[in-house]
């Protein structure tokens, strides 16, 4: 075992995990000069990656071209995919490995890119090495690996969702869960179906299964699909066909409200019992194959003894706005699983911290956090001179990435604790609503319409006013009307 | 799905009336939120705020910085802008570590609608708040 890095000690931060989530912290704790070990139970970078998803190609887009250049900041908008860092050859690295003519990317193209990354950034993992056990010891936490234990101040978790996860319906563990499910040709072929869950993973597999000429399908979870937001996301060209055709009344595609009671095994079929709380007889269903699509968990091991609380019956930790656990200090969280960092969820809207082009802005802002709070030291908050506050706004509600991205969860923000205002950088929109100190916040939001809207927070005098500006059709923030209002909103904060 | 879910739901008044398979439906349509004590559920004075209500733990209602009143387990909130578009007028704060669902605003009154027994409960509820409020003053 000797040459691998990393060996069992003490550290300042211990990262687990190395895919997007992983590769991305230890990027940016790297930049700040945060002493960290990274480690992986995977032997190579990639992370989900690896093995998902099973059959389509990704939902989030990466334009191979713009009226930016890619190495730019706001090509990120572009390119919800790769991963960000401040070098220019280490940015926009899907687009160059996308298949001419795709605009989203493959499963195999993700997990070139993740390791062109982790080359080029020359970030060094200890592969083969699984985080088991977790303890406290004084103000360290002790990490328990194969290998050996690491000791460490903080632990950044980047582990990921994509642990299968089962209800406790009787009978449904004969199912095969999505991440057991054979992409072999044929495999399918002339089969009656039933997928259980009507989510992202359930219309991935049913699509797969259709294209490989299934009989019967059958989709059946209690909650009708989300078709206000599939509306608004690309699974609908792809993932939803199943359900297009159950509509429009296609033989043999079925797409159920209903909850499963119970599957049973009878020969080599199975018979899956069904309530439908609108009716009064049950419906039982008879398929070759019963695929569980019932949703993922983070693999958190032990951390829920450690007092770890958690949401979803175990599958995530509750995270405070700096993704960290809300009961056991010094345990954060990277990757996807920062999606339980809830922010404001105004009108209902999450954030896409599931996704790269979420939770790698979430990153930057975890190692900055870190790095102050572990060593002492702040980064310059740099001033913004009085007349520069309003187009400085405008131009991050215009071009900022960031708050394309994470509509209504980050948000550019200034704080004006003694009258000169500062660029306190990208945070978390809940950071500045729910703290006290004087300044303004900056974000995009969806209204309850789902349009698009910048929407200002400004505090003074310790009193915080939300102000909802009016959507622009092209969402092009620059114009008069905006300057006006942010003029009106700021002047008083603006001449302290 | 989430089985100890709507056996906790199966507990409160407010869904006390529903058969399984609609717990089980609500379950489905709320979603599980889970705060640190301190952090804010509900802010006075911002749009978009969701209806919640409380599985396990406490909560405060502070309005303009000053303590009201206290939430625990059965305890909803956020209905009042939920259903009448405004903002609301106190912020929630978790005092311990709370467990709530939650339902985006807009989505409420849809729910009560295929819910009578529930916006019936509701209905008594505000209707004993409104009592209290006016043997009080």
């Amino acid at each position: 075992m000797t040459g691998r890095p990393f060996p069992p000690g003490d550290y300042d931060v211990v990262v687990v995990g190395s895919g997007p989530g992983g590769l991305q912290t230890s990027y940016f704790l790297g930049r700040l000069g945060v002493r960290h070990a990274v480690l992986s139970a995977d032997d190579g970078p990639g992370g989900m990656f690896r093995r998902f998803p099973l059959f389509e190609r990704l939902i989030s887009w990466t334009h191979s071209t713009a009226d930016v250049p890619l190495s730019s900041r706001e090509f990120e908008a572009h390119d919800q995919n790769s991963l960000i860092a401040d070098e220019p050859e280490l940015r926009a690295l899907v687009p160059t490995v996308l298949e001419e003519g795709r605009r989203r990317p493959a499963r195999e193209e993700m997990e070139t890119s993740l390791r062109t990354f982790a080359e080029r950034a020359e970030i060094t993992v200890r592969y083969g090495s699984s985080w088991r056990s977790t303890r406290q010891d004084g103000d360290r936490l002790v990490l328990a690996t194969d290998d050996g234990e690491y000791r460490c101040r903080a632990a950044v978790l980047a582990i990921g969702m994509t642990e299968p996860w089962v209800p406790e319906i009787p009978g449904l563990e004969l199912a095969h869960h999505y991440v057991h499910v054979e992409n072999r040709p044929g495999r399918y072929r002339d089969r009656r179906v039933i997928i259980v869950g009507k989510r992202n993973s359930a219309f991935e597999v049913g699509e797969g299964v259709v294209r490989q000429g299934v009989r019967e399908l059958t989709l059946v979870s209690p909650r009708p699909p989300d078709l206000g937001r599939l509306a608004r996301s690309p699974l609908r060209p792809w993932y939803l066909t199943p359900y297009d055709e159950h509509v429009r009344g296609a033989p043999g595609r079925y797409v159920l409200n209903a909850s499963v009671e119970r599957v049973e095994r009878i020969g080599d079929a199975y018979r899956v019992h069904t309530l439908d709380p609108t009716r009064v007889e049950p419906i039982v269903l008879e398929a070759d194959d019963v695929i569980a699509a019932t949703g993922f968990e983070a693999p958190l091991r032990d951390l829920a003894e450690l007092g770890v609380a958690t949401v979803l019956e175990g599958r995530l930790p509750a995270l405070t706005p700096y993704f960290e656990s809300v009961t056991v200090p010094g345990v954060y969280f990277a990757g996807n699983v920062t999606q339980a960092a809830l922010g404001l969820r105004k009108h209902g809207v999450a954030s896409v911290s599931s996704m790269v082009c979420g939770f790698r802005y979430n990153a930057r802002i975890l190692a900055r956090h870190l790095a102050e709070s572990l060593t002492g030291t702040r980064e310059e908050r740099p001033p913004v001179p009085a007349e520069r506050v309003v187009p400085y706004l405008l131009a991050e509600l215009d071009r900022a990435p960031e708050l394309a991205m994470q509509k209504g969860y980050l948000a550019r923000v200034l704080s004006a604790p003694a009258g000169d205002l500062r660029d306190e950088g990208i945070l978390p929109l809940e950071v500045f609503v729910d703290g006290e100190v004087d300044g303004v916040a900056a974000t995009l939001e969806f209204d309850a319409d789902e349009e698009i809207r910048p929407v200002l927070y400004v505090r003074r005098g310790g009193l915080l006013r939300e102000a909802v500006l009016p959507p622009h059709p092209l969402r092009r923030y620059d114009a008069l009307a905006y300057r006006e209002a942010l003029d009106d909103l700021l002047g008083p904060l603006l001449r302290g | 799905m989430p089985d100890g879910i709507v056996d906790r739901l199966a507990q409160l008044t407010l869904f006390g009336d529903l058969r399984w398979p609609e717990l089980e439906a609500v379950a489905h349509t709320f979603e599980e939120e889970v705060f640190g004590a301190g952090q804010r559920v509900l802010r006075q004075g911002i749009s978009g705020g969701a209806f919640y209500v409380i599985l396990e733990g406490e909560a405060v209602v502070v309005i303009d910085g000053e303590e009201r009143s206290r939430l625990g387990r059965g305890d909803y909130f956020g209905e009042i802008s939920a259903l009448t578009g405004g903002v609301p007028v106190a912020d929630i704060r978790a005092e311990t570590l709370l467990r709530c669902l939650s339902l985006p605003g807009p989505q409420l009154e849809p729910f009560l609608l295929e819910h009578p027994t529930v916006m019936l409960r509701m209905l008594q509820a505000e209707a004993r708040r409104l009592r209290d409020s006016n043997r009080w003053q």
